[in-house]
């Protein structure tokens, strides 16, 4: 079965800027899929071209099996969620939400009815009267939601819909926006530059830099599997390592230099070939002695910042290799380690990501 | 700072007389100026014309036999007898105004839209150009379109010389020409409220629009029209007001079927000498316009946002 | 936004033809030899020729040159202090009057505030003795007049969306109030001013009722010689002068437009 969204080979250009090249990608009903990227990779563009604010300078875009070339956003079953909102300033809550349903036909107590049920929806009940002026920012991006949502839309995109609002209230509407999608059964497609946020709400993320799609995957694999130096970088925090392939058996690979560092890996990567290994601050353990584990590697710190719930330590090795790492508050023999002391960390092979970019 | 003690506050005497004088310079000048000019025309519609410096009869004074005045509503009653000769071209500034208004709205309307949805670099060449005529004398341009509307004009000559017309076409001298040249005259006053209000129309929400099912004359109906309405409301006024006491363009442009308060005026104090009776029309022309006044300046208050948020900045220009 | 339809580019376009086709023609039969707009007899700048030894049009044109210097000026200077006012003194006490008697002149017909001046003149001629007779001085006050009613528009535009903070980073490092004004304020607002000026200027230049009424011998300023010329005919000078005043009215607009670019693309670069 084809997937419900399906984008073949989308470009397109601006004058002599290319936003988007040659992307493509499918998105299946009902799924909750965020685009992450930083600001200019192209991210909005995308959901212009899938909204028909824009149209594709070469590719096909398909939404439910019908090719949307030459089809107008009024007439494309998908809506649009803008980054400020765009609400009708001169019309009350109600009458914003109830715009897309007048336009379809819809009147009198049929539309109120409707307008009724998505305002519980968003939780915003009494307000229908107010006018935009009138209502707090995170009042007002809800109305936004219920307005896109009117028209039970196949599609729902939505452009960087939390940007506005502040953190506490972020945390909370995260959590909102999977509720309601998961009740409606609708297809979002989410524009984002926070990682968290796309975390949070993403069952996939598509990681996109300079107009195409790095990786696509589930916020865990992206994470603990990125699959190129780029992606391992733009999703928190890791420390690399640059070496090459000293020695090798079915299921390791190890590097040479001082480091001596032993990676699990599946690859046939011949000897002398040069890799980038990563490591997650997380799977990195510190401590005041040699403990005799595999990859335990002699280190200084260099600068500790305090968290509360952990420690975020920066340790270089005599070599000069830098490693980040994050240490749980947790009871242990050993006193914590402070600026400048030597110290020992260790890693799982398991542990350590093998890219070759 | 000097500390004035009042007990409840702190004032900064320098600073407080400082905003006093800039204040009072203006209002003082305005008050002389404008204000006091209207109270003495209503005195002198009360007068009656004499020969001599000035032309009419002083209003009250004191004399050998004491306070005397030649109060006299004379000069109404005669507005009120002509009743053709005057309230007939009243109701004809009026609907020759208002209809230039139309004319001029309909013109402006599409170029404003025009600029503002155009790029930087074009809206500035197309804001100069709009801006141009505004800055060359309003009369050579009423003068040009003579040239361009006289019987044996320029417009007469190439539809002639074309074989488009076997005679000359009347345009000078009618309603037509009259509308032309304050199209010509108040267009760029029409335009520039209009794209001021334009320009900060969100784009967004056109795209919300069309996202959420409307078509183009939806979106105009819905959406455009009413947040241009105060643009149009503010250009409107501009032109029809000035338009009602319009002079120059009927006196170039029209006949005597065209005849508008601004010229009945001119003719009663410039070759009648009738200094009384045109302060009558002067304030006649006054009332008229005071609810349109009035109306623009309640609407200068009151506003709609329909801007994108955007900060506030300091540039230095 | 490329939402524009055909009837609003033809409406548009259409527009800006009526705006510009008389002075176009006018343009071009200036230098007609002939002295009919509708019979083109050859080339010919014997017009601008005698536009130069026509001593009634040169002196216009100075008077008028001279009284518009004079009235913008003042204009500018009360129009400052009108905008000040209403966008930074809050609900002064006479806030009310001043905003009425500020935006009257911009609507009301000219003809009569012209007649109204010329009677209040009039008036305190009898009773002072000044202004005694009508001439450049009473000129100057009527264009001042209502030239700082617009001025004001202009500059309170600009001075709504200024950033208080940088008033108020100028008092924090030790500057009082006059001070501020001049060195930071004004210079912020340079542009509108020099805005407000021109537009006070060119009112006042071109102005011909209000002229017509406050005039007295000797002080014809050049809307009221042409006025008098045209109502006796279509005279070719008049072509003449007014595509000179056309053509420097056009470099200057469009020299200063590119002037102003200029600058705002430099500063981008150095940011």
């Amino acid at each position: 079965m084809a997937p419900f969204i399906r984008l073949k080979s989308i470009s397109k250009h601006f004058a002599d800027v290319v936003a988007v090249d040659d992307l493509s990608l499918d998105i299946e009903k009902g799924e909750l899929f965020c685009l992450l990227g930083a600001s200019g990779c192209g991210k909005s563009t995308l959901l212009r071209l899938l909204a028909g604010f824009e149209s594709p300078t070469k590719g096909t875009i398909e939404i439910d099996g019908q090719d949307m070339a030459g089809v107008a956003p009024a007439d494309r079953p998908v809506n649009f969620m803008f980054q400020n909102y765009a609400l009708f300033p001169h019309m009350c809550v109600a009458d914003n939400i109830g715009y897309g349903l007048r336009r379809a036909g819809m009147r009198g107590t049929e539309l109120a009815e409707r307008v009724d049920a998505l305002l519980k929806l968003v939780r915003l009940h009494k307000l229908g009267g107010r006018k935009p002026h009138q209502l707090s920012g995170g009042q007002r991006q809800r109305v936004a939601l219920a307005r896109a949502l009117a028209r039970r839309p196949k599609l729902l995109l939505l452009d960087e819909p939390l940007a506005a609002l502040d953190k506490k209230l972020r945390e909370d509407t995260q959590f909102e926006l999977v509720d309601i999608q998961e009740k409606l059964g609708t297809t979002f497609i989410v524009v984002t530059h926070d990682q968290e946020e796309a975390m949070t709400l993403a069952g996939r993320i598509g990681i996109m830099d300079a107009g195409q799609l790095v990786q696509v995957d589930a916020p865990r694999r992206l994470y603990e599997r990125p699959k190129s130096s780029f992606v391992a970088d733009f999703l928190g925090t890791i420390s690399f390592v640059d070496a090459v392939v000293a020695s090798r058996d079915k299921t390791s690979i190890t590097i040479g230099g001082d480091l001596n560092i032993c990676a699990a890996c599946d690859d046939d990567l011949p000897v002398g070939v040069a890799v980038k290994l990563a490591i997650r601050p997380e799977k990195i353990y510190l401590s005041r002695t040699k403990s005799g584990n595999v990859n335990e590697i002699e280190v200084v710190v260099e600068d500790l910042a305090y968290l509360g719930f952990a420690t975020n330590y920066r340790v270089k090795t005599a070599s000069g290799q830098m490693f980040k790492l994050q240490q749980q508050q947790r009871r242990s023999l050993d006193a914590p380690l402070s600026w400048g002391e030597t110290g020992y960390v260790h890693f799982d092979p398991q542990d350590v990501i093998v890219l070759q970019d | 700072m000097v500390v004035r003690g009042m007990g409840k506050y702190l004032v900064n005497l320098p600073a407080v007389t400082g905003r006093r004088l800039v204040i009072a310079l203006p209002l003082i000048w305005l008050a002389v100026f404008f204000f006091l000019p209207l109270v003495e025309t209503l005195q002198v519609s009360f007068t009656s014309p004499r020969r001599g410096i000035p032309p009419y009869e002083p209003l009250w004074g004191i004399g050998d036999d004491g306070f005397f005045t030649n109060f006299t509503t004379g000069n109404y009653a005669l507005l009120l007898q002509y009743w053709s000769d005057y309230f007939g071209p009243a109701f004809n500034s009026i609907k020759l105004a208002f209809f230039s208004t139309l004319v001029c709205l309909l013109f402006a309307y599409p170029m404003a839209w025009w600029i503002a949805r155009s790029n930087e670099k074009w809206r500035t060449i197309l804001l100069v150009l709009v801006m141009l005529p505004f800055w060359t004398s309003s009369l050579l341009r009423i003068y040009a379109l003579i040239g361009l509307l006289n019987p044996n004009g320029f417009i007469n000559a190439a539809g002639l010389w074309l074989g488009l017309i076997d005679a000359p076409i009347q345009m000078m001298q009618t309603d037509f020409s009259i509308y032309m040249g304050m199209v010509l005259t108040y267009l760029p006053l029409m335009i520039l409220p209009l794209y001021a209000v334009m320009v900060r129309l969100d784009a967004d929400l056109l795209d919300a629009a069309a996202d959420l099912g409307g078509s183009g004359i939806q979106i105009f109906r819905t959406i455009i029209l009413p947040l241009t309405l105060p643009g149009i409301i503010a250009g409107s006024l501009l032109v029809f007001i000035p338009a009602v006491g319009e002079f120059v363009i009927p006196a170039l442009l029209g006949g005597p079927d065209q005849l508008m308060m601004g010229k009945v005026l001119w003719t009663e104090f410039f070759r009648n000498r009738d200094w009384p009776v045109a302060s009558a029309i002067a304030m006649l022309l006054l009332a008229i316009l005071t609810v349109p006044i009035i109306y623009g300046r309640y609407q200068d208050g009151r506003d709609v946002v329909a801007e994108a948020p955007n900060p506030k900045r300091a540039e230095a220009g | 936004m490329g939402r524009m339809n055909g009837l609003v580019l033809s409406l548009g376009a259409l527009g800006f033809g009526i705006l510009y086709l008389p002075i176009i023609i006018m343009i071009i039969f200036s230098f007609n030899a002939g002295k009919l707009v509708s019979v083109w007899s050859g080339v010919s700048l014997k017009w601008y020729a005698g536009l130069l030894e026509n001593d009634q049009l040169l002196s216009a044109f100075g008077t008028s040159l001279l009284i518009a210097v004079w009235a913008a000026t003042i204009a500018t200077i009360f129009g400052i202090c009108i905008a000040l006012a209403f966008v930074r003194f809050g609900n002064f006490r006479s806030r009310l009057a001043l905003s009425a008697i500020a935006s009257a002149p911009l609507v009301m017909p000219e003809i009569v505030t012209g007649l109204s001046m010329l009677l209040l003149f009039i008036s305190m001629e009898s009773l002072f003795g000044w202004p005694s007779g009508r001439g450049v001085d009473t000129i100057i006050i009527a264009h001042a007049t209502f030239g700082m009613c617009f001025a004001a528009v202009v500059i309170q535009a600009r001075l709504r969306d200024f950033d208080m903070a940088i008033e108020e980073a100028a008092a924090d490092l030790g500057a009082t109030q006059p001070f501020i004004f001049l060195s930071i304020t004004l210079p912020v607002i340079a542009p509108a001013v020099v805005a407000a000026w021109l537009l006070a200027f060119t009112l006042s230049f071109d102005d011909l009722v209000i002229a017509s009424f406050v005039s007295g011998p000797g002080s014809s300023t050049l809307p009221i010689v042409i006025f008098s010329k045209v109502r006796l005919g279509v005279t070719p000078e008049i072509n003449a002068l007014a595509t000179v005043m056309i053509v420097v009215v056009a470099v200057a607009v469009i020299g200063a437009s590119w002037a102003i670019r200029r600058r705002l693309s430099g500063r981008d670069q150095n940011q």
